[in-house]
């Protein structure tokens, strides 16, 4: 299932806009690898180009190369719809669709690509929310809406939704964020257990979170406003919060600036 | 942090000032006040209508059409204008909210910046502002006089479809801005096409709203008398085949039976009005109904 991500001489762009510059990385598959950095950095552009996400914006713009095990995602062949689908993504706050129930709401994906048998989107659906931790507390009010459920219920719902398509590489875009001690505990339990099965990028703000859940840390940073960002350094996680190569990695983690 | 966490005694926490109060009232006052004056040519015209109109309010209203019934004869009815117009503003829709919807569709979640959207934006805009004569000259001379139709509820239908497709693609193209990007964004993530995020995820979160433009665009077009004389004309008989001669319609009606001067007529012409505005009112209580059914859940 979970793949290997290889990107190499990646820069995005916003119109005129260079938002980040060369990147090369190479993400593990069956690991949780994390993204710091200083507000503005492009963790999230980044991430988002891992899935196609960043050319939706009008003006936005890709060159390089994000090679999924052996396929190049911005081969002129690819069809970015189907990237999409083998690489979900979680956003920073929680979108449940509004008019739909938890239970559309999870089989929103797998509906809306045309899996319709009734018996096979009740078991993907039972499963995703299990595997999302969210099964005990909703499986009594499926059919109700699921933008009744509280802020990290929502979360886990977004990432049972995200899941139950069935992706091999889950991104995830600061995805506890918005939400209080306990339900970020519940979901950083979640990327624990989901990363035996999935290949997870999470961009976080919370640098014990970072150390809490991930294997391997990237660092980017901007050299100033209006400049372009960079990926500083990528490595182990215990190595980079120990003993990072770079004095800017170690500066920002030991809150000196950013 | 110590001074802004603990609470503050005394002097700090002062009551409001006098001042303050009075500014207060006194523009609850004027907003009030403004509120009762809109009110007032409302209640006014409601009034009038129903008090002249209560009159005639009988089943021979609903059963009889005018034909071979004289200006000053009592009974008489709108049977003939109140099927004509039903039929005339389901023709109008069908013509219509089809278009508008795909224009603002296209104008929300494809144009961008681009060039066509911004024309077709401009000429929304302008197709606004046309009065309603000019559309129904408009068909009159391209439909009638040009292709060679004769009269019919369709003829009419196609100059009120002029005159609705705009309000209805500036209000659904207003709901579509309203749908939150979050909402986009999570449906391309789970790798669903354009299209189908737009058909299952934005078009229902955004049809309450839509509904409500729809059908503050068919009230608007159901009292449109001026493109019906052109396109329509009118009769005193029942015509149920609106591709096909003259028809009538509640506003000609209307217009035709007030511009009699005896007083049943007169009365007939008020009947009429209170007929439209039931009628219209009842498309609303409809469409609430139907568009509460989608309605985007709360809490």
């Amino acid at each position: 299932m979970a793949k290997r991500i290889e990107v190499s001489g990646l820069h995005a762009y916003y119109g005129g806009v260079h938002a980040i510059e060369d990147i090369s990385m190479t993400v593990e598959p069956r690991s949780v690898t994390a993204f710091i950095g200083p507000s503005g950095c492009g963790k999230s552009t980044f991430l988002r180009t891992l899935n196609r996400m960043h050319e939706v914006i009008p003006g936005a713009r890709v060159e390089g190369k994000v090679m999924l095990d052996a396929e190049d995602l911005y081969g002129s062949s690819i069809d970015p719809v189907a990237v999409r689908r083998v690489v979900g993504m979680v956003f920073q706050r929680p979108n449940p669709f509004p008019t739909m129930s938890i239970y559309d709401n999870v089989a929103a994906g797998l509906k809306l690509n045309g899996v319709r048998r009734k018996g096979q989107l009740d078991e993907i659906v039972e499963q995703s929310l299990q595997d999302a931790n969210l099964w005990n507390e909703v499986k009594d009010r499926l059919g109700k809406p699921g933008a009744g459920l509280s802020g990290g219920q929502q979360q886990r719902l977004c990432i049972a939704r995200a899941i139950a398509v069935q992706p091999q590489v889950l991104l995830m875009d600061e995805p506890c964020s918005a939400l209080d001690p306990i339900s970020t505990l519940a979901i950083e339990d979640l990327i624990g257990k989901l990363k035996s099965q999935y290949t997870i990028v999470i961009v976080t703000h919370n640098m014990q979170q970072a150390a809490r859940v991930s294997d391997r840390t990237a660092f980017f940073n901007i050299a100033g406003t209006g400049q372009p960002g960079k990926l500083i350094e990528i490595d182990d996680t215990s190595k980079i919060f120990t003993n990072p190569e770079q004095k800017a990695t170690e500066d920002y983690i030991t809150g000196r600036f950013g | 942090m110590t001074s802004l966490s603990t609470p503050r005694k005394g002097s700090g926490l002062g009551s409001v000032s006098t001042g303050r109060k009075v500014k207060d009232r006194t523009v609850q006052g004027l907003v009030y006040l403004a509120f009762l004056l809109a009110l007032v040519p409302l209640l006014s015209v409601l009034w009038t209508v129903v008090v002249n109109g209560a009159k005639r309010l009988d089943p021979t209203f609903f059963q009889f059409s005018m034909n071979a019934v004289a200006g000053k004869d009592p009974g008489g009815g709108a049977y003939h204008a109140i099927i004509g117009t039903l039929q005339q503003v389901a023709i109008t829709s069908a013509i219509a909210v089809p278009i508008a919807v795909l224009t603002a569709i296209y104008l929300v979640e494809y144009a961008g910046n681009g060039r066509l959207g911004k024309v077709i934006s401009f000429f929304v805009d302008v197709m606004t502002g046309i009065p309603s004569i000019v559309a129904g000259l408009f068909v009159l001379a391209l439909w009638l006089l040009t292709v060679g139709f004769g009269f019919s509820g369709f003829a009419g239908a196609l100059a009120l479809a002029i005159l609705m497709i705009p309000t209805v693609v500036r209000a659904t193209e207003e709901m579509l801005k309203l749908v939150p990007n979050d909402l986009r964004e999570a449906s391309y993530a789970l790798g669903v096409p354009r299209w189908r995020t737009i058909c299952f995820v934005i078009l229902p979160t955004a049809m309450t709203g839509i509904v409500t433009g729809v059908m503050l665009a068919v009230a608007r077009v159901m009292g449109e008398t001026a493109p019906l004389l052109l396109t329509i004309f009118f009769t005193k008989a029942i015509n149920t085949n609106p591709f096909e001669g003259p028809q009538a319609s509640l506003p000609t009606f209307i217009w035709e039976q007030a511009s009699d001067p005896n007083q049943t007529s007169i009365d007939r012409a008020w009947t009429g009005a209170l007929v439209l505005i039931g009628i219209i009112m009842l498309l609303n209580l409809l469409a609430r109904l139907v568009a509460r059914r989608s309605a985007p859940v709360r809490r």
